[in-house]
């Protein structure tokens, strides 16, 4: 049962995106290594013992304090060992958090006990999750009420879902088919029925489904009512709209001269100053913060004028509006 | 003065005084020693029951005996007891109060009310959290009382965290008291190169409890002033920051892990010297090593945070900062094995349970690597994978150096001895048991089995029953345990050597039990505590 695998190492799942192998590469290397190292503490105990046991006569016992030589090379050896292992992890996690420029957005929000997935073309599902094939994801995802923890075992992948911030998790699928879902953020009676999947897609299939909201192929068994094609206005348009209708145009412009507030176009990804002198790179937190607490981290320059949102407006308003300021690049 | 210490001169502290007010109003460091003995034992006890109710219903992937909402409170209630009124409270409040003070060669502790008053601070804060469980409604949010959650939650939770605040005062009086003890009151002669492991390991345990315990007192203070008051420190709906909880819980309850396992490192360093008749094998690297580990401790706190959103910059700080800890630990292990080269073994309980709690605690060390490696922890994070580690070092660790122990020093403390061959059929249980429950655990942690989960994916129904049979097994060799060692305070074969294991330590001077002011006159101390000379096998 513990070795059962199917692509030869330790952990028998699924290696449905490209992090997967390298996660389980330096897992197999740390089994290994334990295995050695308790095998060698285990056997050298027990030889110990039947050596030197008290029945074992006609011996005197040695009077040693200690062996500095053999001290140094343990602590040494040792030493060595947790920097390559740390090294190694942290190669690894590097490479995982690292996100391409062109991936595909997909807005998550986390609630008690359920998962709110939202495309750019405003489509939405709930607890299905669709993507294409051998292209990079970048799930940007949030919490309504508790933390939460989205987790898909055969991505190797996870990360915590916070009300009142932004994180995210980016990956690369590579296997056709079904995963699972799971929340891993102690969140309350449901938390263990959390359960969302992944539906994995051929990328002409997914592009199908996106505009029709229908699937076929591999994943037909997900075919839910779950997706609502009605709803399909894009989640830029929808920013648009609200931008609008909140009065932000009366601070903000759409074509980089600044008014009383910074100009919305290219604001994403731009480095700014703040007043204070603290220099931050524009991204999701920052513009839902902006909103939220305006005065917080205002760019230098400008007057601490802008009005709160707290209260009026919901995790998925806030979604649309970051999706369109993205949307006014230079 | 004189007459004073006459008067008390040949009496066993077990017969100094009758009644139950003679123990309750004791400020003799062993009486109080033994009250928080049975005081932890029975929260063990329950803790352990809880746990039992917890694997039964994981027998099958969905509803066995209780609903999710019990379930999610018994879980919380199975770590808070463990942590706080047994683990933490456990090896320091009932061994080091008994031994430390024979062991350097003092009559008392440096405060002896200090120390009635920490076993009276932690009754209270223990009573509180009963309270909460039989009046109130219990608390569901796990033992670590994560915000938003615990601030939303439905459950008693401003009570249990009141419970967990005052019983942090007992822990920091026993700390003070232990560092003042260790400064002042050691033997002519006792240096601090001269003192036993256990006393090192106490000291750097208490400098933890000292530093380490107002933290967790301040952020249950501000978890209640938030879910009572609303202030928005900790809620996200108010300008709160749910993560600053966090990082506030794991400063205190990283640095409290060192708490519970440094203790049981200490014991460890006194079992292997004298059932190997050898010397300890560097001793002033494992000195150091104490220190080493509880410095470190401090730094350490995000490695439970790696996948919370904290910056990729913490995370290679703390992920770094985490695998030097392995360093200082693996020269204890190294070192204990060591010990035993070319010495004269005796498989007595105690040692045992010294070699088991390397085995064990070894899987837990090269376990807590994988966690400690970033790439691999984002898949292992709060999965059973985790709950196995903590609990073959908690549990294979810290328990198993408490029953060796506490079976090392029971015929000292009751000058009765327990029915040997009884505890090493307990022990055979309770070694088996323990692997068949968490052996199963790291497969399923491995395998994406999450934690905390009241219904679980029915491909891991088999490693959750071998699991649950494991805790049955665990439970048979518990009862044997304890049973054997209340049934020798009342009929065990009497006990009138001072040292029956041929120990070299002061603790082994003394009467057996000892008598109340401990030492008939003040031993001086002319050499370090494991001088076993070599001798004739």
């Amino acid at each position: 049962m513990f070795l059962e695998s199917a692509h030869a190492s330790t952990i028998s799942l699924p290696q449905a995106a490209t992090y997967a192998a390298r996660v389980d590469h330096l897992h197999d290397f740390l089994w290994w290594m334990s295995l050695f190292f308790l095998a060698l503490v285990t056997f050298g105990m027990i030889y110990l013992v039947k050596k030197y046991h008290h029945s074992q006569k006609g011996r005197e016992t040695a009077y040693i304090l200690d062996n500095h030589k053999l001290e140094i090379f343990w602590t040494l050896a040792s030493l060595v060992l947790m920097f390559f292992i740390f090294a190694w992890g942290y190669r690894d996690y590097l490479w995982v958090r690292h996100v391409p420029d062109n991936a595909l957005e997909i807005n998550v929000i986390g609630r008690q006990w359920m998962w709110n997935f939202e495309y750019s073309n405003g489509r939405k599902t709930l607890n299905e999750l669709y993507v294409p094939k051998d292209r990079h994801v970048k799930l940007i995802m949030t919490s309504e009420d508790v933390s939460h923890g989205f987790f898909v075992p055969d991505f190797r992948l996870k990360q915590d879902v916070v009300p009142g911030m932004y994180s995210y998790i980016s990956f690369e699928p590579i296997l056709l088919g079904e995963h699972p879902i799971y929340c891993t953020q102690f969140c309350g009676t449901g938390h263990s029925d959390m359960l969302g999947k992944i539906f994995i897609l051929e990328p002409a299939d997914y592009e199908k489904w996106l505009t029709t909201g229908k699937v076929s192929g591999v994943a037909k068994v997900a075919a839910s009512g779950n997706t609502a094609p009605a709803e399909t206005k894009p989640l830029a348009q929808q920013g648009a709209e609200l931008v609008n209708s909140k009065g932000c145009f009366a601070c903000h412009s759409t074509d980089g001269t600044p008014k009383i507030g910074p100009s919305f176009k290219g604001a994403y990804g731009r480095q700014e100053e703040m007043s204070d002198g603290l220099k931050l790179t524009v991204d999701e937190n920052y513009i839902r913060e902006s909103m939220m607490e305006p005065q917080k981290k205002i760019v230098k320059g400008f007057p601490p004028s802008m009005p709160t949102f707290k209260g009026l407006l919901s995790d998925q308003e806030m979604n649309a509006i970051i999706a369109y300021i993205k949307s006014l690049k230079y | 003065m004189t007459d004073h210490t006459a008067h008390h001169s040949d009496v066993s502290y077990l017969k100094d005084g009758k009644g139950l007010k003679s123990w309750l109003l004791t400020l003799d460091h062993k009486r109080i020693g033994i009250m928080y003995l049975w005081t932890v034992m029975f929260f063990f006890t329950v803790a352990g029951f809880l746990a039992i109710a917890l694997r039964i219903e994981h027998w099958g992937p969905t509803r066995t005996i209780m609903g999710a909402d019990t379930y999610n409170k018994v879980f919380t209630l199975h770590g808070a007891i463990m942590i706080f009124m047994f683990i933490i409270p456990g090896i320091p409040g009932a061994l080091a109060n008994f031994f430390l003070p024979l062991m350097i060669g003092a009559k008392d502790v440096a405060f002896p009310r200090l120390n009635l008053a920490s076993d009276y601070v932690f009754m209270v804060g223990a009573l509180m959290a009963l309270g909460a469980i039989i009046f109130g409604n219990s608390a569901d949010t796990g033992w670590t009382f994560y915000t938003p959650y615990s601030i939303r939650s439905g459950s008693s939770v401003a009570l249990v965290v009141m419970s967990v605040f005052v019983m942090g005062f007992s822990s920091i009086f026993t700390g003070l008291n232990f560092i003042a003890t260790i400064h002042k009151m050691r033997a002519p002669g006792m240096t601090f190169y001269r003192m036993p492991m256990f006393v090192w390991a106490t000291y750097a345990t208490s400098i933890l409890q000292v530093l380490a315990t107002p933290v967790i007192g301040i952020t249950m203070f501000l978890l209640m002033t938030e879910r009572v008051f609303h202030v928005g420190i900790f809620d996200p709906k108010l300008g709160g920051d749910p993560v600053l909880m966090q990082h506030f819980f794991w400063f205190y309850s990283h640095p409290a892990v060192y708490i519970m396992i440094l203790p049981a490192m200490g014991i460890i360093s006194e079992l292997i010297p004298v059932f190997s008749r050898k010397p300890l094998f560097g001793y002033t690297a494992i000195a150091y090593s104490s220190i080493a580990i509880a410095a470190i401790s401090f730094l350490v706190w995000g490695h439970h945070m790696f996948v919370s959103g904290q910056s990729d910059f913490s995370n290679f700080l703390f992920s770094l900062l985490t695998v030097l800890v392995a360093v200082p630990t693996a020269i204890k292990v190294f070192s204990w094995i060591a010990t035993m080269y070319k010495g004269s073994i005796r498989l007595e309980v105690p040692m045992l349970y010294a070699l088991t709690f390397i085995f064990l605690f070894v899987i837990g060390g090269l376990t807590g690597l994988f966690l400690a490696a970033l790439s691999i922890d984002i898949h292992l994070h709060d999965t059973y994978f985790v709950v196995a580690h903590f609990h073959y070092v908690m549990m294979g660790g810290s328990v198993m150096a408490f029953l060796g122990g506490i079976h090392f020093w029971w015929p000292k403390m009751f000058g009765r001895m327990y029915n040997r061959s009884v505890a090493n059929v307990a022990w055979f249980f309770v070694f088996v048991g323990f692997n068949l429950i968490f052996m199963p655990q790291f497969w399923m942690g491995s395998h994406g089995m999450p934690r905390r989960y009241y219904n679980y994916p029915p491909q891991f129904t088999l490693a959750h029953q071998l699991s649950t049979i494991g805790s049955w097994v665990v439970a048979i060799g518990f009862f044997l345990h304890f049973g054997s060692l209340i049934w020798a305070v009342f009929y065990g074969e009497e006990v009138t050597d001072k040292n029956p294991w041929g120990a070299k330590t002061l603790d082994w001077t003394t009467e057996t039990p000892p008598i109340t002011h401990n030492f008939h006159e003040q031993p001086i101390v002319t050499t370090f505590p494991y001088d076993y000379k070599s001798e004739k096998v």
